[in-house]
């Protein structure tokens, strides 16, 4: 069992949270929606597993690389 | 006319204040918080913080623009692009504020916003649309529609939308099965089987007409912008000729687009944008913008005009309409979008501090649009436009190569941005031979992320 941590692709603002922790999630699931520059982008499960925490709420702003969510696959 | 408030941020605010100033208007900036170091603010008059960073919070917000207007004294209104310039909302409520309004009339904004009006509208101008079916069905001579459309044509599924549904076919012989599976796909796919066709045009590209309408006292064109080159539908660079258009093409655009104008009877500025099939130069209406355009200079380089103070005269009442014989072009231009964007990532969007943004020099022949100095932060809020570069040569070859030359001199430290791509562009062989189309940059990715 290892922990994944849930990296941001973009800097950008998290506009949607889309799951939580506990969630079974598949791979490309998506976590939460960014919004940058007129663009939504979402942040996706890298593969299957349980979400366990999200670091971030609605609304922050997050810089690209940031750890936003661990997964346990 | 005495104090104009630019319902915009950034470079186009910049634009319109340095037009008004020119004219003895006093300016107005708003902006919202994360805004407020910008230059547009700092270059007018007055501004006003308008609210939080969200567009939606700020410049999008009729109540709060208007109350900004109304609490600096402006007696005018000027959009910009985007945000509130095609809201025909907000044009009527700037006006029933008892202000003037920068643009058309909101029943043409109105109008033109609406598809299937402003495809209407076109057709009984005489400008020529899209060709496409009705629903075509069990009942339909599917045979004489198809030929009415030509070939290549979609068949397109009524209910589908952004590219689902959507079937192409090359000739008559595999229609009728084309039709009947996009039926059966429909059907299921959308619980409405009803389809019908579309002209498709498999190599098209952007061309753009600028136009300027003075009401009942008509109107005249400011020839065309070539806008083919896009990524995620958004314009990278645009030019002006267009490349290898045929002069009797030109005309006959120039002239739907002037007829489309008089059919409204059009106030200022507007582009009528066409799809121009780039093997046969058949060309289609695509839509009518009622503003400004970002890509306005390069028809202001080879034209000499300045379509701002143009669109403020109007509306002060002291333009002289102009004949279609006082506009005449000169040279090339071109305009390049300095983007905060990773072309290697699929143009991911990289906001970030400008550390360092030292543009050249400008000189005779090339312009600097931009709403950023360096110590600035491009944030996530809004678009990733940095700056708009625009050149000018005496024909297309110069203009390319001062662009590139122009880019090369351009420093730009703190984020990412397609400047070496935009090199790149400019010094693609095919490129350079004017062999331009909207699929350019997808199609020849690999090639231009390459290191020069």
């Amino acid at each position: 069992m290892t922990i994944i941590d849930i990296r941001t692709e973009i800097t950008g603002n998290i506009w949607k949270i889309e799951a939580k922790p506990g969630d079974r999630l598949d791979e490309g699931d998506a976590i939460m929606i960014l919004e940058s520059m007129k663009m939504e982008i979402p942040v996706s499960a890298p593969e299957p597993g349980t979400l366990r925490e999200i670091l971030f709420e609605e609304g922050a702003t997050v810089t690209e690389g940031t750890v936003v969510a661990r997964l346990e696959a | 006319m005495r104090r104009l408030l630019v319902a915009n941020r950034g470079e186009i605010a910049r634009r319109v204040i340095r037009s008004a100033r020119k004219l003895g208007i006093e300016t107005v900036a708003i902006h919202s918080q994360a805004d407020a170091g910008l230059a547009h603010v700092a270059e007018a008059d007055f501004a006003l913080e308008i609210g939080p960073a969200p567009a939606r919070e700020s410049y999008l917000d009729m109540d709060r623009v208007l109350a900004a207007a109304s609490r600096s004294g402006a007696d005018a209104v000027h959009p910009g692009y985007g945000f509130l310039s095609e809201n025909a909302e907000f044009a009527a409520r700037v006006a029933a504020a008892g202000l003037t309004w920068i643009g058309p009339a909101p029943e043409t904004i109105r109008a033109m916003g609406d598809k299937a009006r402003a495809r209407t509208l076109a057709q009984a101008a005489g400008v020529p649309v899209v060709p496409g079916s009705q629903v075509v069905g069990a009942g339909s001579d599917l045979a004489g529609e198809a030929a009415r459309v030509g070939f290549p044509l979609l068949v397109k599924a009524a209910a589908g939308g952004g590219g689902i549904g959507m079937r192409r076919v090359d000739g008559p012989e595999q229609l009728e099965q084309v039709v009947a599976a996009t039926q059966s796909m429909a059907g299921k796919a959308f619980g409405d089987g009803s389809v019908f066709l579309e002209r498709f045009v498999p190599k098209a590209r952007h061309v753009e007409i600028q136009v300027f309408g003075f009401g009942e006292a008509g109107a005249i064109h400011l020839y065309e912008r070539d806008c083919s080159l896009q990524r995620r539908f958004q314009k990278v660079i645009e030019e002006s000729p267009a490349p290898l258009l045929p002069a009797e093409t030109r005309a006959r655009m120039a002239a739907a687009a002037v007829a489309l104008c008089r059919h409204t009877g059009y106030r200022g500025a507007g582009t009528v944008e066409f799809i121009v099939d780039a093997e046969s130069f058949e060309f289609f209406f695509l839509e009518m913008n009622t503003r400004i355009q970002v890509e306005h200079p390069v028809t202001e380089m080879v034209t000499g005009l300045d379509l701002v103070e143009m669109q403020l005269r109007l509306a002060r009442g002291d333009l002289v309409p102009m004949a279609q014989e006082q506009v005449t072009v000169r040279g090339h231009a071109i305009e390049c979008r300095l983007y905060a964007e990773m072309p290697e990532r699929n143009f991911l969007p990289s906001p970030g501090p400008l550390t360092r943004f030292r543009p050249p020099a400008e000189a005779e022949g090339l312009r600097i649009d931009s709403g950023y100095r360096e110590g600035d932060a491009v944030t996530p809020h809004y678009d990733p436009m940095i700056a708009k570069l625009i050149v000018h040569g005496r024909d297309r070859a110069e203009a390319c190569d001062r662009a590139a030359a122009a880019l090369v001199g351009f420093e730009i430290e703190g984020l990412r941005s397609n400047r070496g791509f935009l090199i790149a562009c400019l010094s693609n062989p095919d490129f350079r031979r004017g062999d331009i189309y909207t699929g350019f940059i997808d199609d020849k990715r690999a090639g231009l992320l390459e290191p020069a």
